[in-house]
């Protein structure tokens, strides 16, 4: 027993009771600042302790959702995981999931510890909790105002990548080029996951790809296939530097309805059908990450594909909210690539309430910029002849911003209602739901842990950090 | 929305014309686009089609080429280090010496960040390595030690009047104006060029170079309209007169924003 590390994990736990106290947050980060002043190399010594060591997941888009299946289908084939599951990424986030699962004399009360982690901090993330596995899902361009350009990032993965243990295992999307190019600098075993349905996607890149080019030589890439974004099957025709053959392999994807997707995960030795209770190839990509992750800890394709089934979305990420007649959905936006998926997803599509709230505070990135590399000109119907439009709400700090974007997409300005104030703009989108409409709420991320709290009092949601 | 299209004072060859056009070039599109730069092509068409003006579009990428004569409009984007890089070699060549020329002859241009540093004379990086421009700006860029990241509002005294500019800059170069060269503007929240002399990009003839991202045209739609007032008066030859379009939402995004960020942020003295 470790005094120090004793001690810091009571006054953490004194934090945690005190957050709650205070309703703020559920004692999501709180902890871990204490912990972490109190003994700084607390994370290491609970981690160590893990008996199924450490799974570290990180990457622009799917994080939370991507661990959350793991955590559902680990926890169901008898796995006890410990999980920062309310999505607290940094170091902080971590330390207090952590702690929250551990004895005071330090040793955790879980097998497996799985934690994703925000794009600015892996390599601190390696170091501390030495993970059997690191993986790494997609990069794309994101609150560039925090993380500067997605080249800043990819060169801190690559130290991450190097300075992970001889004997784990790195698990990389092998249809991301910046992403497949970090298996150069591994010195461990790497495995990749990929589409290879050919039904998938199409021959052109889009315009809210992020790189184009090499990244060992700088000339450009030729794609036979993009998947979204600049994912798909590319190879360099200059350097012959290609695509990795993918050892988890999404062979079959297809929608059911506007809600569910069957998928087929092939390994070499097995293939499996899932039955995905959420929209979009993007989800499809994390359920294939999952299973790939899966693999990795030593759980069987069969049992992952069987729990994955029974999988629902992370809150506010793809939240499904019954009320009145009808319900509300949430789906929280962050950047172009995400919205942009969430839009081809086709579940704007029924909408008749769509509040889009934007906020521009720190943790949303105050850069709104990239709200123009947004495809909202999906939504306009007017040209496809349906007799009735959605009624468009803007909300939240830049809501005048989304407004002139939605005008700017061709929307008429008559079906466009502004209201910075997010509490009002829920209650249409509730009012509507009441009336048996469908609304979709899109907000950034401060906004949906507004929307959240607000659906939390009216006892329609539970608190994040119970959900 | 529909009506006059453009008109100038008579006679004028522009009066009841009913094919309007300009050209857009959107030079490297596919390189350099960071910070929602489509949203400034976004503006410009809707701007123009709103007004029966057709705009077509010419995507220029590595190794292709242009016809300076006939293109009216140019925009230029940010991008990446590697990107600019790659860039500025294909630029060194005969797309550079294009874009001087339908300058000079009087076609608008927008530069944004890395191309505004492109169109420049080069860009000193913090390594101390130089990567050449196209020296239509006279003006430099060292690369800083920080990021100038944020909102900025600054002002421009256009005659008697003042206008201002929003946006938002993330940029680690240090842009210094050579004696001829006016601003676009003054900084009264944010950095600018240099976060020292309080200018805010150049303006050469009707090119413009910014650092302000956000995008800029949609939300100043008067700097919108310079361009497309820019590129028809080069086209047809005579000074063009551009409908007036309702703006109303335009001006509420652009006060919201200039309200806050001035609430918030470390105002400059104004011109005001």
């Amino acid at each position: 027993m470790d005094p120090r590390l004793s001690s810091a994990l009571l006054a953490g736990r004194a934090a945690a009771m005190l957050s709650r106290a205070l309703g703020r947050g559920g004692g999501t980060v709180l902890p871990g600042h204490v912990i972490q002043r109190l003994d700084p190399s607390a994370l290491q010594a609970i981690a160590r302790r893990l008996p199924r060591g450490s799974v570290v997941i990180s990457g622009t888009n799917g994080k939370t959702t991507t661990s959350r299946m793991i955590a559902h289908i680990a926890s169901r084939t008898g796995v006890h995981v410990i999980h920062n599951r309310s999505g607290a990424n940094l170091m902080t986030g971590i330390v207090s999931a952590i702690a929250a699962q551990t004895a005071l004399s330090g040793r955790p009360r879980g097998d497996l510890g799985l934690f994703e982690v925000d794009e600015a901090h892996v390599a601190e993330a390696v170091d501390s909790l030495r993970p059997r596995c690191l993986a790494l899902l997609n990069i794309f361009r994101d609150q560039l105002d925090r993380y500067g350009e997605i080249d800043l990032i990819s060169s801190r993965w690559r130290k991450a990548v190097g300075r992970m243990p001889y004997d784990g295992l790195l698990v990389l999307n092998a249809d991301d080029p910046i992403i497949s190019r970090l298996a150069d600098d591994a010195s461990c075993r790497v495995v990749t996951f990929g589409v290879e349905d050919p039904r998938v996607g199409g021959g052109s890149i889009g315009h809210d790809a992020d790189r184009r080019l090499c990244p060992n030589c700088g000339h450009r890439l030729r794609y036979a296939r993009v998947t979204y974004a600049h994912l798909g099957a590319y190879e360099c025709t200059e350097c012959g530097w290609r695509r990795r053959t993918p050892e988890t392999a999404l062979t079959s994807v297809r929608a059911e309805g506007s809600d569910d997707m069957l998928l087929t995960i092939s390994t070499d030795a097995d293939a499996a059908l899932v039955c995905l209770s959420l929209p979009g190839l993007y989800n499809a990509y994390n359920a294939l990450a999952a299973a790939a992750i899966c693999e990795a800890v030593g759980i069987p394709l069969s049992a992952t594909a069987e729990n994955l089934s029974t999988f629902t979305g992370a809150f506010g990420r793809y939240e499904r909210v019954p009320i009145g007649a009808g319900e509300v959905r949430l789906a929280l936006v962050k950047n172009p690539v995400g919205f942009n998926q969430v839009l081809a997803a086709g579940i704007a599509g029924q909408a008749t309430t769509i509040v889009i709230a934007i906020n521009d505070h720190f943790a949303d990135g105050t850069d709104i910029s990239w709200l123009w590399d947004v495809d909202f000109e999906v939504l306009d119907t007017s040209a496809s002849g349906a007799d009735t439009r959605p009624h468009f709400v803007c909300s939240g700090t830049r809501a005048h911003d989304i407004a002139l974007r939605l005008k700017y997409a061709g929307l008429a300005t008559a079906d466009i209602e502004v209201e910075p104030r997010l509490e009002f703009a829920l209650r249409i989108a509730v009012e509507d739901a009441e009336g048996g409409g469908r609304a979709i709420i899109f907000p950034t991320y401060t906004a949906m842990l507004d929307v959240r709290r607000s659906l939390q009092r009216r006892g329609s949601v539970a608190p994040f950090w119970e959900d | 929305m529909s009506g006059e299209v453009c008109s100038v004072a008579d006679p004028s060859p522009l009066s009841g014309k009913t094919d309007v056009r300009l050209s857009l070039v959107h030079l490297y599109a596919d390189l350099m686009n960071l910070y929602g730069d489509r949203g400034n092509i976004t503006a410009l068409r809707r701007r123009c089609e709103w007004r029966g003006i057709d705009l077509e579009l010419q995507e220029i990428s590595l190794g292709e080429r242009f016809t300076p004569r006939e293109c009216d409009l140019f925009f230029f984007g940010g991008g990446q280090d590697r990107e600019q890089v790659t860039v500025s070699r294909d630029l060194a060549g005969a797309n550079g010496e294009a874009i001087i020329e339908a300058v000079s002859e009087g076609a608008g241009l927008l530069s944004v960040c890395g191309g505004y540093q492109l169109l420049c004379r080069y860009f000193r990086t913090s390594e101390g390595e130089d990567i050449p421009g196209v020296g239509l700006f006279d003006a430099y860029t060292v690369g800083g030690p920080t990021r100038f990241v944020g909102n900025v509002v600054a002002e421009r005294l256009d005659g008697d009047e003042v206008r201002t500019l929003v946006g938002f800059e993330n940029h680690s170069g240090r842009t210094h104006l050579g004696p001829g060269l006016q601003a676009l503007g003054r900084v009264v929240v944010g950095h600018g060029n240099n976060g020292e002399d309080s200018s805010e990009g150049a303006v050469h003839r009707n090119a413009i170079g910014t650092y302000l991202h956000g995008p800029v045209l949609p939300k100043n739609p008067w700097l919108a309209d310079r361009l497309i007032h820019a590129g028809l008066t080069r086209r047809y030859g005579t000074d063009a007169i551009l409908e007036t379009l309702d703006d109303s939402s335009e001006q509420r995004a652009h006060e919201s924003v200039a309200r806050t960020v001035r609430r918030a942020g470390n105002v400059r003295t104004s011109i005001r």
